[in-house]
């Protein structure tokens, strides 16, 4: 389990034990945390799992494969700091990572 | 009005065997689609991307798979009805009156929901002073070209349609290209051609800028972007033209009375019968427990489907069950001559 720190549009936080292996996505959407469709499933091919990371944790994430950055053109307003929730698999390095739900996803 | 037994609203695999099943029982289909090919999230999201877990086939991409349905399809002469929503349901009796947003009518026995993700539609601006111009001088997609012919125009969007319509409309019009960083996901062949457009000063390219504000009464007249380190620049532009691809919407399915959860409609298991009679729903869309997001759920799904329907489409008749390689009728309606 990781610790996961979801910050949602309405201003409220959720941090929950996501279980390693899953993704930052799967650990939304199991927790019914609002904000994040997945409306392909995790293909990287919708961008709607898409949130902003904790600027401290940028350099700490693994790499943005191909296609993640093409997706994110697709992204509602993304920014520096934009990542797809999907790409981003839970293990012990994740641990206490932060990420903002932006307020709608298209 | 078209009269048929069942009709479809989706055209993507699970859609398209679903047809075939119902060919196959002997009952006639239409089918909907509100992008302008069949194909669904196959076509529209990952054409290209090969496919590793259809059932027997080791290996094939998107489009590769909507082309074989397609060819299975074929004998049964089923009518396809592209850039086309369904708007409206209404009960006719035993029967369903149904109405798309280009104005066509079916008169059916039984629906089947196939709606993948629901109906794709343009990505927006975020910006929400963008709503009101939206149709008169900014657009999501192109219908008629000649309106920019002599204009100015901001096109936003770092994809194939964006960068496309920047190199075809800077031959008629002065073209700014806004993008949100200095990649681009279009074709290279593209972004040479766009970088050397604005090299020659046939094109403003800017990277790493967004949109900020737009200004203008009843229509537009310029934007203001802005630069990842804060710079706002102000861009007079007649026109803004915005390609951010396409977000999947449930649309007017929700007004349906159908039991929805989670942008899914609840099925039960026996036929993907939903809470409202003779309406099947099937694919990505229904949700039931175990349900997995796989096309070949969806196969199985349409051909229980398909036969849900038949007690709609013909209450006098029992359906009996038969295989393909034995059934003569199966392989009469196959057009398979021996």
């Amino acid at each position: 389990m990781a610790k996961i720190t979801y910050h949602t549009h309405d201003n409220k936080t959720h941090t929950i034990d996501v279980q390693k292996g899953l993704t930052v996505m799967e650990g939304a959407i199991q927790n019914d945390i609002p904000g994040i469709d997945a409306d392909c499933g995790g293909g990287m091919a919708c961008a709607t799992c898409h949130v902003y990371v904790k600027e401290e944790w940028l350099d700490k994430l693994p790499a943005k494969e191909d296609g993640e950055e093409d997706m994110l053109d697709m992204a509602f307003e993304p920014k520096n700091n934009s990542r797809l929730s999907c790409q981003l698999i839970v293990s012990d390095d994740l641990d206490g990572l932060e990420v903002n739900i932006p307020s709608k996803q298209g | 009005m078209n009269k048929t037994d069942v009709l479809i609203i989706g055209a993507g695999p699970t859609g398209l065997f679903c047809a075939h099943q119902l060919g196959i029982i002997g009952l006639s289909c239409e089918i909907v689609d509100n992008l302008d090919k069949a194909g669904g999230q196959c076509i529209e999201l990952y054409p290209d991307k090969p496919i590793y877990d259809i059932p027997a086939v080791p290996e094939c991409t998107g489009e590769e798979l909507t082309n074989n349905l397609l060819e299975q399809i074929k004998p049964f002469n089923i009518k396809f009805h592209l850039n086309e929503r369904v708007e409206e349901l209404k009960k006719n009796q035993n029967r369903w009156n149904v109405k798309t947003s280009g104005g066509v009518e079916f008169d059916v026995a039984a629906i089947v929901i196939a709606g993948g993700v629901g109906s794709f539609e343009p990505r927006k601006f975020p910006l929400k002073e963008c709503e009101k111009f939206e149709g008169n001088s900014l657009f999501y997609s192109i219908k008629d070209k000649s309106i920019f012919k002599d204009k100015t125009i901001s096109i936003f969007g770092g994809g194939d349609s964006a960068l496309d319509w920047a190199i075809e409309l800077s031959n008629t019009s002065r073209v700014s290209l806004i993008h949100r960083r200095d990649g681009f996901s279009g074709a290279e062949a593209s972004v040479q051609k766009v970088k050397e457009l604005n090299d020659q000063g046939k094109l403003n390219l800017y990277t790493k800028y967004q949109m900020d504000t737009v200004l203008g009464d009843k229509k537009i007249e310029s934007v203001k972007i802005k630069h990842d380190e804060g710079e706002i620049k102000e861009i007079k532009s007649d026109y803004v033209l915005g390609f951010f691809g396409l977000i999947m919407q449930l649309g007017p399915i929700l007004d349906w009375g159908l039991n929805i959860d989670k942008k899914t409609v609840q099925v039960n298991t026996e036929n993907f019968e939903t809470n409202v009679s003779s309406i099947f729903a099937i694919g990505d869309i229904c949700s039931y427990p175990g349900k997995l997001k796989l096309i070949l759920s969806g196969f199985h799904e349409g051909a229980l489907a398909a036969r849900g329907c038949f007690k709609y489409a013909k209450p006098d008749e029992k359906l009996r069950f038969e295989f393909t390689t034995t059934s003569k009728a199966a392989q009469e309606r196959l057009g398979i001559k021996k």
